[in-house]
């Protein structure tokens, strides 16, 4: 990671940010009119479905296909031999790290091997989806059965079955290093831990597990290929980067990424989990092999066996401070999941376990464990959420120890402007010590709360966030309308919030401007909707090429007053004469006679930011615990997120309550059900429970905007970082209500009750 | 497998189609007629993102085949505007940022048309209960139950 560089001035006063206008997208999405990855019937298409692994580690002997490929009405039947070789396997990832592009092309179809409970072994193309699954059933696979590693201790000890005989580690924000047969590894330390400890007056010892939870978005994965010429493929799809799939796909199918095109339509849902290929690839072989369109719907339990989850984790921490409450050493060693392949969360995770805090003596232990399940996908802050859940957790009971308060001992140790941070740069503008004392005056903190089996609590947490690169174009129209148009696929409202930079920054109204995610021929790259980075980012590249736009746009005002473009001012749609402010022509003016100018005014700009501003968050809670039933119930959540500078506050409203409520069912209730074979046994929405409206109080957003100096007008990240504290909030709540400190998630009524049991001594 | 004729009305209008009669309304609505603001979320009656009404019942249509339809009525979310305006709700949706990605609006929107026919005036526990049929990801609720409430007000005004 790159130290933030120098900053420009942040823009303090607005005209448009920090407005609500309603989101023009929403219309067509009321009305049922608006297009989602599985709303388009192309003429001839047939429909895919794929046959998937009953066992979460074999060999595969044989496949036959022949029985499937002589039913009525099926076209096409693969199987991973099917599959195009891989030109070059091993690509790099950014910050020195590498990818196994063929551990990636694996995880769509196997080839030799098995490495989940729901792997894809073979894809069929019929008439309809009810013939393609029925012919699914009908191929024969022989397997020979793997002894299955179903868990990360399992997985690092001595003798374990081997998954891969060779791998390249994962890096994901950070790169690890081969390690184990089994584990890559991020091993980091800096200052004497052990002596420390010795010199502590007060040392805690925890260790936490966490499941693995599920992103959960409402549509499963989705995906239509078309062949436009026999080497020209088009990729009707709903994902989070179309660049990412188009150039997923160019290494999967050894094609130039210019005869991809990857066509975003609305996307329902993504939470990190639909930025890479699952079902594109093969989709388009079964589409090259007909000659027809084929569409690919996976089924709710594929994207529950097949695709994300976050990892299940194991968190030991060792904590330690003087009397004061000043946190002198810490002690992490991570177990986190990377299933199937490497490149789990594991890095973010043991990066920014601590982040928040100034510690002087660290070191941080984490494993990126292949095991027998679904190669871990990000989830909103990956990683940050189980490593907050340690760390916050071991916070507060050191505090406790210390006889602290637990606001005070984080004031004491939080991370300030200027301090040292472990990636060895500076830490830049941060509210750290602003968001601490805003729970301490909150409304909330300061209420009472009485009851019997009542407990608050809170928790503080840190994300970084991503730059990355991003391209739009800005165009204007002859009746002073434009149209903007950048890469960057809108899970959530991001084309208003990038048309009311637009609007800022040229100084017109928001309503002027039509915004749209461009395909991968009408826009420049734009990496994928991910790390907080779409408003920051793109919002970045769209205020610079607003910029350029004006730059024009004063060379043709100029024409007019025979003057250089250098001699025209510009405000609020209107270009004036810097010698004689009394000549004036509206930006509309300009727009209509562009053909009298040099044509159309247009302009398009690039950016690779680097100033990301690092995301806080903290959450109170206050809860009612069941102690015969070992329920526990939300009475009054309140979610506080330093945001920069909120773009729609109503938008930045709904990250914070959906991220919560996202947070609290990973607190409460998600979990993925393995059993002792290897078998997920919830693969339904019945059985992997989120919340629902019932289950789930209002909350309360507080916004704190501490300028992030890498934005013009001071923007930070805000999709992820809501979704880390909950967990940690909650189980504070729960062991200030009875006294029982939780050390698993989830925290639901059984695991409740079986804490209460064992502190009453009846486990 | 051989299909069956299906005479049914539609939002009004008498909607005539072919389905095999394994096919759900869902499919059907969404593959035959075409109406693909109905959207499927899991196919097994858990999300409510297929919702409609089903000859004033509220369903999820992924639980219904396409078959039943002959001779009954059903609803969707395509039929909640008028011409000239958008139903209070939908309208509601919007001015109170009540979806995110919107793929769950739909069903969400049908759920609440049926929740203000049976009880004009909810309040916020009796709209969390009657809408714990429908998941969303993205919001957490809140915007959604403050665009019901909003909603019900404009209704009972009207």
């Amino acid at each position: 990671m790159n130290a933030p560089t120098t900053p420009p001035p942040v823009k303090t006063e607005f005209d448009v940010v920090g407005t609500t206008p309603i989101r023009k997208d929403g219309e067509e999405k009321v009305t049922g009119a608006a297009l989602f990855g599985d709303d388009i019937h192309l003429p001839g298409m047939l429909h895919g479905a794929m046959l998937r692994s009953p066992h979460p580690h074999a060999r595969i002997i044989s496949i036959d296909k022949s029985k499937a490929e002589a039913l009525k009405g099926v076209r096409t039947v693969i199987v991973g031999a099917d599959m195009p070789e891989l030109s070059s396997t091993v690509v790099a990832a950014g910050e020195g790290g590498e990818v196994n592009m063929q551990d990636i092309a694996d995880n769509c179809i196997a080839r030799d091997k098995v490495f989940y409970d729901g792997h894809v072994v073979a894809a069929v193309a019929a008439d309809n989806q009810h013939i393609a699954e029925a012919a699914c059933a009908l191929i024969e696979v022989e397997y020979e059965l793997l002894t299955p590693v179903l868990n990360v201790h399992d997985a690092v000890a001595e003798g374990a079955p081997v998954l891969h005989e060779d791998y390249t580690p994962g890096a994901f924000l950070f790169p690890t290093q081969k390690a184990l047969p089994n584990a890559g590894r991020l091993f980091m330390e800096h200052g004497d831990v052990d002596t420390t400890f010795d010199a502590c007056d007060h040392v805690i010892e925890r260790e936490f597990t966490t499941k693995a939870v599920h992103q959960g978005y409402i549509e499963p994965h989705v995906t239509t290929a078309v062949w436009t010429g026999e080497d020209t493929l088009t990729i009707y799809t709903s994902t989070q980067g179309a660049f990412a799939i188009r150039d997923f796909m160019a290494s999967f199918m050894n094609m130039q990424m210019s005869k991809i095109k990857v066509i975003p339509l609305e996307i329902g849902g993504g939470f990190g989990g639909k930025d890479v290929v699952y079902i594109d690839s093969l989709a388009a072989v079964m589409a090259k092999r007909t000659g027809r369109p084929v569409k690919i719907f996976m089924s709710r339990s594929e994207v529950l066996r097949g695709t994300g989850p976050s990892p299940e984790t194991y968190i030991k921490i060792k904590l330690g401070c003087n009397n004061e409450g000043q946190l002198l050493a810490a002690d992490l060693y991570l177990l986190f999941e990377a299933g199937a392949y490497p490149g789990g969360p594991i890095a973010p995770g043991t990066m920014c376990a601590l982040t928040r805090y100034n510690i002087p003596n660290v070191r941080l232990d984490g494993y990126d464990v292949f095991l027998n399940k679904p190669k871990m996908k990000p989830y909103r802050a990956p990683g940050a959420t189980q490593a907050n859940f340690a760390a916050e957790s071991a916070i507060a009971d050191l505090a406790e120890m210390a006889g602290i308060d637990p606001i005070d001992f984080r004031l004491t140790n939080a991370l300030k402007p200027g301090d040292m941070m472990p990636m060895g740069f500076p830490c830049p503008p941060l509210g750290s010590i602003e968001m601490l004392n805003a729970i301490k005056n909150h409304p909330h903190y300061t209420a009472p709360l009485e009851g019997e089996n009542r407990g608050r609590g809170i928790s503080y947490a840190f994300w970084f966030g991503a730059g990355l690169g991003s391209s739009a174009e800005i165009r204007c129209n002859s009746d002073g309308t434009l149209n903007l148009t950048t890469g960057s696929a809108d899970l959530s409202g991001t084309r208003t919030t990038l048309g009311m930079q637009a609007a800022e920054e040229l100084g017109l109204d928001h309503d002027l401007f039509t915004t749209t995610v461009g395909d991968t021929d009408s826009v420049g790259y734009t990496f994928q909707s991910v790390g907080s980075r779409t408003t920051f980012a793109t919002g970045i590249a769209v205020i610079s090429a607003c910029n350029k736009l004006l730059d024009q746009m004063k060379a043709r005002a100029g024409m007019e007053w025979e003057v250089d473009g250098s001699e025209v001012d510009y405000a609020k749609g209107v270009f004036s004469l810097k010698s004689d402010a009394s000549k004036t022509q509206a930006f509309g003016e300009i727009c209509a006679k562009a053909d009298h100018t040099g044509g159309p005014i247009i302009a398009d700009a690039s950016e690779f930011p680097e100033g990301v501003g690092f995301q806080i968050a903290a959450n109170i809670v206050d809860v009612e615990v069941d102690v015969e039933t070992g329920k526990v119930e939300i009475l009054r959540f309140s979610a506080l997120q330093d945001v920069g500078k909120a773009v729609h506050p109503h938008f930045v409203e709904g990250q914070m309550q959906g991220g919560s409520v996202q947070g609290i069912g990973w607190a409460l209730n998600e979990e993925y059900f393995y059993d002792e074979k290897g078998t997920l046994r919830n693969p339904t929405l019945l059985d992997y429970r989120m919340p629902t409206s019932l289950d789930v109080p209002n909350i309360d957003c507080t916004i704190l905007e501490t300028p992030n100096p890498g934005h013009p007008y001071g923007v930070r990240g805000v999709g992820e970082v809501p979704i880390v504290p909950p967990p940690a909030a909650l189980r504070d709540a729960i062991k200030n209500a009875i006294g029982v400190s939780m050390t698993e998630l989830p925290m639901k009524p059984g695991n409740v009750l079986k804490a209460i049991w064992a502190k009453e001594g009846k486990a | 497998m051989s299909k069956v004729h299906v005479t049914t009305t539609i939002n009004g209008d008498e909607v005539e189609f072919l389905a095999e009669p394994r096919q759900s309304l869902l499919e059907v609505l969404r593959d035959e007629v075409k109406l693909t603001g109905t959207k499927e979320g899991c196919n097994d009656g858990n999300c409510g993102a297929c919702s409609v009404v089903f000859d004033g019942t509220l369903v999820a249509s992924c639980c219904v085949l396409g078959v039943e339809a002959e001779g009954k009525t059903v609803e969707t979310v395509e039929g909640m505007a008028s011409p000239e305006a958008l139903h209070p709700l939908q309208k509601a949706f919007l001015e109170e940022t009540g979806m995110q990605c919107g793929i769950c609006t739909p069903g969400f929107l049908i759920s609440s048309k049926e929740l203000l026919k049976a009880k004009p005036n909810p309040s916020e526990e009796e709209i969390r209960f009657w809408l714990a049929n429908n998941l969303c990801r993205c919001t957490g609720y809140d915007k959604i139950v403050k665009a019901v409430q909003k909603a019900a007000a404009v209704m009972e005004e009207a």
